[in-house]
C-alpha cells in the first residue's frame, strides 16, 4: 500500500522550503566526495551537482521505510509525521547508509571532475552552496517553493560569481537550464552538462574499454535536453561496443524512478519492462541518471549496471574508476528488492 | 459525485501556470506510448477539467501523481499538447486546493 500522497508530498515540499533541500544531509556528507581534489571555491565556472548522486543512499533508505511503513497502520500517522517534520528534519532520523552504500555514488562527481581537468576545462565548486535544485518539489507541482529555492541558489551563484555552471545529471540540468529562467527574473546563468561539454572539447582515451554495453537514455536528456549524441560520441571515442535497446534516443522507455517516492509498486514494474527490453541488447547497461541507476539495478535481476563516467575514467586511465572490470555491484539497501 | 459543469476549474488551473487541454482531440496516441498505460490521461481527465468536473478530477488523485512525466506521450501527440505541463499544475492544485 502507498503512503497517502498528499502528506508525502507536502513533507518534500515544506523540507524544500525549510531546509534547503527536499532530503535534507549535512553538507560535510553532500561535499565529501571532493575531499581529495583541491577544486578552488567558486569561479565564473562551477560544477553543480545538485547533489542528486550523493542523495541516492538516503533515497533507498527512506523508500525502503516507506514502503514499510506504507503496510503498518503507521500510514494513518502520516499527517501527524508532516507535522512534526515541520520542527524537527525527519531525516536525521533515518539510519546513515554504511560508507559502501555511499563510495559509488560519491565517485561520480569525483570521476566527472576528474575527466573535466584530463579535458583542459577550468572550473570551481560551491562546496556547502551546491544546493539540490528542487527537481522532485517540481515534479510534484510545488512550484512556489521551488520558486523561492531557485531564488536562493541562484543568490548564491551570484555571490562567488559564477557565469557558467557545469551539471552532472539530467534532472538539475533542466532545472538549471530550462525551469530556472522561468521562475528567476534576469535569469543569465549558461548551463551546460558535462556530457556535452567533454564530446565539445574531445578528450583522450589511452586505455580503450571494449566492452559490449547497451545505453539506456534517460528521459529527461532525450525528451527535455535533447542530450542524445554526446554519450554516444563520447562512449565510441572510449572504445566501447554501445548498442541500442529497441527504445531508445528521443524514443526511450522510462526507469519507473520518478513514481518510486509515492509508488514503488510502480515504479518496480516500469523498471522491470525497462530491464527485459536492456537485456534483449546487451547484460551490461550504460546509465546517466542517478534515479535511473538506482531504479534499474533494482530490477535488473543479474544484469549489471554502471554510471557513464565509470566507463569513461577508467577509459581516460583514471585509477581506481567505477567503471572497472570485476568490481562488484555495491550492496541493495536493507529490506530493498 | 459533482457533475458540476463551468469554465471556473479551467480557468484557475490555467492561472496557476497553464493548462492546454483544448488541442486535444483524444487519438489516444499517448495511452499507447505510456510506459504505465494510463488511460485516464489526458483523453478524460483533461475533459474534466475543461468541463469543470472537480470532483471527478479529485477522485483522479493517484492517477496524476502516478505520471512519471516521461514525456513518452508527447513525443507521440500528434496536437502537441503538453501534457506533463498539465499534469504538474493538476498536481499544485491537487495539493493546494483540490481536497
Ligand atoms: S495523443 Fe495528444 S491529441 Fe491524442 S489523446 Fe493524447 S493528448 Fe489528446
Ligand atoms: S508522461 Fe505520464 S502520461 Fe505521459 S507517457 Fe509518461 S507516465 Fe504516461
Amino acid at each position: 500500500m502507498a503512503l497517502p500522497t498528499r502528506d508525502v508530498a507536502g513533507i518534500l515540499a515544506d523540507n524544500l522550503r525549510l531546509r534547503g533541500s527536499v532530503l535534507p544531509i549535512p553538507a560535510r556528507q553532500a561535499t565529501r566526495w571532493a575531499r581529495e581534489l583541491d577544486l578552488p571555491k567558486g569561479g565564473s565556472t562551477v560544477l553543480y551537482t545538485g547533489l542528486m548522486y550523493q542523495l541516492i543512499p538516503c533515497i533507498e533508505r527512506l523508500v525502503t521505510i516507506e514502503r514499510w511503513a506504507g503496510d503498518t497502520p503507521l500510514a494513518r500517522f502520516t499527517g501527524l509525521g508532516r507535522r512534526l517534520n515541520r520542527l524537527v528534519n525527519g531525516v536525521a532520523f533515518v539510519p546513515r547508509p554504511s560508507a559502501r552504500e555511499r563510495a559509488e555514488y560519491d565517485r561520480v562527481p569525483a570521476d566527472v571532475a576528474r575527466l573535466l581537468h584530463r579535458a583542459g576545462v577550468e572550473f570551481g565548486y560551491l562546496y556547502e552552496d551546491d544546493l539540490y535544485a528542487g527537481t522532485l518539489a517540481w515534479d510534484l507541482g510545488a512550484d512556489e517553493a521551488v520558486a523561492i529555492h531557485a531564488r536562493r541558489v541562484v543568490a548564491r551563484l551570484r555571490r562567488h560569481g559564477v557565469r557558467e555552471v557545469i551539471t552532472i545529471d539530467p534532472h538539475t540540468t533542466n532545472m538549471l537550464r530550462s525551469v530556472y529562467p522561468k521562475l528567476v527574473d534576469g535569469y543569465d546563468i549558461r548551463v551546460r552538462n558535462y556530457l556535452e561539454v567533454l564530446a565539445e572539447r574531445g578528450l583522450d582515451f589511452p586505455a580503450p574499454v571494449h566492452d559490449r554495453v547497451v545505453i539506456h537514455d534517460p528521459c529527461v536528456y532525450a525528451r527535455y535536453e535533447n542530450v542524445v549524441e554526446p554519450p554516444r560520441k563520447l562512449l565510441a571515442a572510449a572504445g566501447l561496443d554501445a548498442g541500442e535497446p529497441a527504445a531508445s534516443g528521443r524514443l526511450t522507455w522510462c526507469c519507473g524512478g520518478p513514481a518510486e517516492a509515492l509508488y514503488p509498486a510502480r515504479a518496480a514494474a516500469v523498471a522491470a519492462g525497462r530491464v527485459a527490453q536492456l537485456r534483449e541488447t546487451a547484460p551490461e547497461c550504460v546509465t546517466m541518471c542517478p534515479i535511473c541507476l538506482v531504479n534499474l539495478r533494482k530490477a535488473g535481476d543479474g544484469m549489471r549496471f554502471r554510471d557513464i563516467s565509470g566507463y569513461l575514467a577508467r577509459a581516460a586511465g583514471i585509477p581506481g574508476a567505477t567503471g572497472t572490470a570485476g568490481q562488484a555491484d555495491p550492496p541493495p539497501a536493507p529490506g530493498g528488492r | 459525485m459533482s457533475t458540476l459543469i463551468g469554465p471556473a476549474l479551467a480557468a484557475d488551473l490555467r492561472r496557476r501556470g497553464g493548462f492546454d487541454a483544448q488541442a486535444c482531440m483524444g487519438c489516444g496516441y499517448c495511452t499507447a506510448a505510456c510506459p504505465l498505460g494510463i488511460d485516464m490521461l489526458p483523453r478524460r481527465l483533461f475533459r474534466y477539467v475543461l468541463f469543470g468536473m472537480d470532483a471527478e478530477v479529485r477522485a483522479e488523485l493517484e492517477t496524476v501523481f502516478s505520471c512519471l512525466l516521461c514525456r513518452a506521450c508527447e513525443q507521440s501527440c500528434p496536437a502537441g499538447v503538453h501534457i506533463t505541463d498539465n499534469v504538474r499544475t493538476l498536481r499544485g492544485w491537487l495539493l493546494e486546493e483540490g481536497r
